[in-house]
Formats: structure tokens, sequence, C-alpha cells
């Protein structure tokens, strides 16, 4: 059931006509005695694109590591608050984290391919759950490939070892290798920040694809890039979240004085 | 206290302001230059007029240029954003009031040819008010005041007030003298040319609100 206390007390984002995918109610976040997060409300709706962002140490990848636990195996780390997926609280101490991040991907700042050849990246997933094998399981990493905006490049070495791939090609492997276990969300920490242009279009290009079936959360240092592809847009500080907002109106017309400094260029 | 990190892009936006001001006080002057020849009666400020025109024009398609390589390069964001936006409508606003000024100066030119049959009264201070509206709102611009940009647009009505007052009296001597037709039609010409300037400022005043504020709103009654 939806938590509707935590819905309410959550900020409402501009799509407000999207359902909402996951709600974040008083969440805050501390490695050991630093708070990293402090009492961050929002909501993240469904099949759009949300993007953070903010200056370097202001919380924005802790936050979006929140959103699949990837915070839990950091030592010292403890949570406090909500994160609720679908209306199930995804701290609750019988959800199965595996299964967890699954459901809600991640695409790192850095490539990280397995050391294994492309097939056997993509196919990693799906194995792993059990759900796809055979011509299937072959069919499941060709879309997905292509998804990645990678197939036409690397349909003749499937075998090679993806460390043989360049580091833009590298990254939509990993890409590909999120979209292979079907995920509802799929979270992208800086995933152009490797890229050269071309490649980040088209990385912009596919998460423009993505939306129509996946909810993507995108962390960037890119205003630019967030102004191009987001849905919404957070602007994160401190651990804070100053400011959450339809882009449209982030980019032109943001209503906190900082977020305004931050995005174009003055600080103080 | 905010610090510019961007100095380089502050430093060309501020210019590009300025030189919107700039084109503003050779706006202004044209104004005052074409309402002279009537006051004078000289017709050589014509080309005075038209000179002003020229220089107003150049500056009209180098600021534009400008804006728009700001935009695709520095691609601005938020309040720097909306003023770049502004600018590049302001500045047809300005070039427009030059068109006019040019106007006013021909009809001016042929008001030369016989005496004038009643003293200028609304004529002169339409255009007054015009070039103070033109001052404050450009002064509201660059200095980002919001306030006394809104009292110079607040002035277009007693601009209009002037040119009600302007078109009935000249209708009233048409009526009596159709011998003055020809005169009194120049003279509410020159009339009808302030108050379309005095709507351009306007005009510039909605920029300005939208600047400061990123709200469009419309400032005509």
């Amino acid at each position: 059931m939806l938590d509707t206390a935590v819905m309410q007390h959550a900020e409402t984002t501009a799509g407000a006509d999207h359902p909402i995918k996951i709600a974040i109610a008083g969440l805050d976040f501390f490695y050991g005695r630093f708070q990293a997060l402090r009492n961050v409300s929002l909501n993240v709706c469904e099949r759009q694109i949300t993007a953070f962002i903010g200056p370097s140490g202001c919380g924005k990848s802790t936050f979006l590591r929140a959103l699949n636990r990837m915070n839990d195996v950091i030592e010292g780390a403890r949570t406090q608050g909500r994160v609720l997926l679908d209306g199930e609280d995804i701290y609750a101490p019988d959800v199965d984290v595996v299964a967890l991040r699954r459901r809600v991907g991640m695409v790192f700042q850095r490539p990280n391919p397995f050391p294994m050849s492309i097939f056997d990246n993509v196919a990693f997933g799906p194995r792993i759950h059990g759900f796809a094998r055979g011509a299937e399981l072959e069919d499941l990493v060709e879309r997905s490939l292509t998804r990645a905006a990678l197939w036409d490049e690397v349909k003749d070495i499937l075998r090679q070892s993806a460390f043989s791939l360049s580091g833009g090609q590298q990254q939509r492997l990993c890409i590909a290798r999120v979209l292979a276990v079907d995920p509802e969300v799929v979270l992208m920490d800086e995933p152009c920040s490797a890229l050269d242009p071309i490649s980040t279009l088209r990385i912009e290009e596919l998460m423009n694809e993505l939306k129509e079936n996946y909810t993507i959360v995108i962390v960037t240092h890119n205003m630019q890039q967030a102004a191009r592809v987001s849905h919404v847009t957070g602007f994160f500080l401190h651990g804070e979240l100053i400011e959450l907002g339809p882009s449209a109106k982030m980019f032109t017309q943001p209503d906190d004085k900082r977020t305004e400094d931050y995005i174009t260029g003055r600080f103080g | 206290m905010t610090q510019p990190i961007r100095q380089t892009f502050e430093e060309q936006l501020a210019a590009l302001q300025q030189d919107v001001v700039r084109m503003g006080s050779l706006a202004s002057e044209a104004v005052q230059r074409a309402i002279q020849i009537l006051t004078e009666r000289d017709p050589e400020i014509a080309r005075e007029v038209m000179d002003l025109e020229n220089q107003i024009d150049a500056l009209n398609l180098a600021i534009e240029s400008r804006a728009v390589e700001l935009l695709a390069l520095q691609q601005p964001m938020a309040r720097d954003l909306r003023t770049i936006v502004a600018v590049l409508r302001i500045i047809t606003d300005i070039e427009r009031i030059g068109d006019y000024s040019v106007d006013t100066s021909r009809q001016a030119v042929t008001l030369m040819e016989q005496p004038l049959f009643k003293p200028l009264v609304d004529i002169p201070r339409m255009a007054r008010l015009v070039q103070s509206m033109l001052h404050d709102t450009l002064e509201g611009f660059v200095h980002r005041d919001l306030k006394l940009a809104m009292q110079a647009v607040h002035r277009d009505d007693e601009v209009d007030a002037a040119y009600r007052s302007l078109h009935d009296e000249l209708t009233q001597f048409i009526q009596r003298d159709p011998g003055l037709t020809s005169q009194a039609i120049a003279l509410l010409l020159i009339g009808t040319y302030l108050e379309r300037m005095a709507d351009h400022v306007t005009n510039i005043g909605e920029r300005i609100w939208y600047m400061e504020t990123g709200d469009l709103k419309e400032l005509h009654e």
C-alpha cells in the first residue's frame, strides 16, 4: 500500500500528471558523524527523467545511491527517513537488496565492465536472475545493446573482451547491462562524463527513448545536459534539496537565489 | 556578497546592456532632433535624424549578433538568459522608435512650407514624455530598478491623454477651417508617431518586468 502520510509529506513535482514511482520523505544520511543528506523530501514520477545538479560534495550522488541502497556497503553509513518504491519502503528489514537493485538499476560515472566478453557482460544479469537463455538470451542481449546505441559497433565482436572497447563504448555497454535485467528505474551517476560529445548526445537521445518505459534519475555536473534531457530538476547544496521543479522553470526562473547563483555561475 | 565566477561573461553581458542604453540614448536624441525641426523651423536637422537612425540600425544589428553569440557560446541560464532575451526584444522596440523619429522628421519638414496655424503645445510635451520614459526604463534596465522602469511606463497614460487632446483640438480646427486639413493631418501623424513610440517604451517595460521577475506580462491597458 502507498504510504499516504509520506506521500503528502513529500514535495510534489512538476510531473503531477505522472504517478509517483519513488517517494522520499525526511531522508537523512550520515557517513559516520558527517551528515551528507538533510531531511530530503521529494517525489520521483514514473516514466520521467529527474535530474539532480549541485556542486561537488553537495550530496546528489549520495542521494542517488540511497535510492537503491548502494550506500549500505559503506562502513559507518546510516540512513534515516523513508524511500518508498511503488509505496513500499526499500529500507524495510525484509527487503531483498539484490531484487531491489534489479528493479532500480544503476549506471556509474566510470564505466565498469566485468572482465568478460561483451556478450557475457550484457547476459550476466539475465543469467543470474535466470530469466533468459539460448536464443531468447541472444535476443535480449541484442535488444539491450541496440537500446544502448552500441549494437552496430559491437555486433561482430560480441565474444571479444569488454575491455577492448573504448571508454565511451564501455559506458554504453554498462547501460546495456542495466537494461538487460529490465529495471523499472535507472539511476545514472554522471553517465556521460567519460563520453565524447556525439556519444553524449546519443545517450541523451537514448534516455529520451527509455523514459517511455523506465523512470530515470540522473545526477550530472553538466547543467546543459540536465536542461536538455530532464523533465524535473532538483538542486542540492550542502546535503539539502534547495529547490525542485520543472526543468524549463528551473533553468529560466528558479525560485531560490542559491539555485539562481549556482546555475548562472555565481556563488556567494 | 555574490562573487562572479564567469567574469568574462559578466563583462560581455554588461557591455551588451550598456550598448542597449547607448542605442536608447541615440533614439531619444533622434526624437528630440525630429521635434526641433518644428520648434526651430530648421529642416536641415532632418539629416541629423537620419544619421542617428543609421547609427541605431547599425547598433541594432551589432547587439543582436552579439546576443545570439552569447546564447550559443555561453549557454546562459535563468536571469542571464532572461536578460539576453530581453535585450533581443528591447532593441527591436528602440529600433522602431528610431524609425518613427524619421517619420516624424519627414512630416515636420512638410510643415516648413507655411507658418503653423497653432502654437505647439502637446507635441513637444509628448516628445519630452517619450524621452523621459525611454531614459528611465533603460536606467531601470541597466540598474535593475524595476520600480523606476514601471513608473516610467505609467507615464504612457499622460502621452495617451496628450494625444487625445491633440486629436480633439486638430479635429476642431479642421471642422472650423477645412483649409487647415493638410497641416492638421501632418501634426496628427506626428502625434500618432509619438503615441506609438510611448507604446514601444511600454513594451520595453514589459521586457524589464520579465527580466526581473521571470513573468511575461502585458503592461498595456
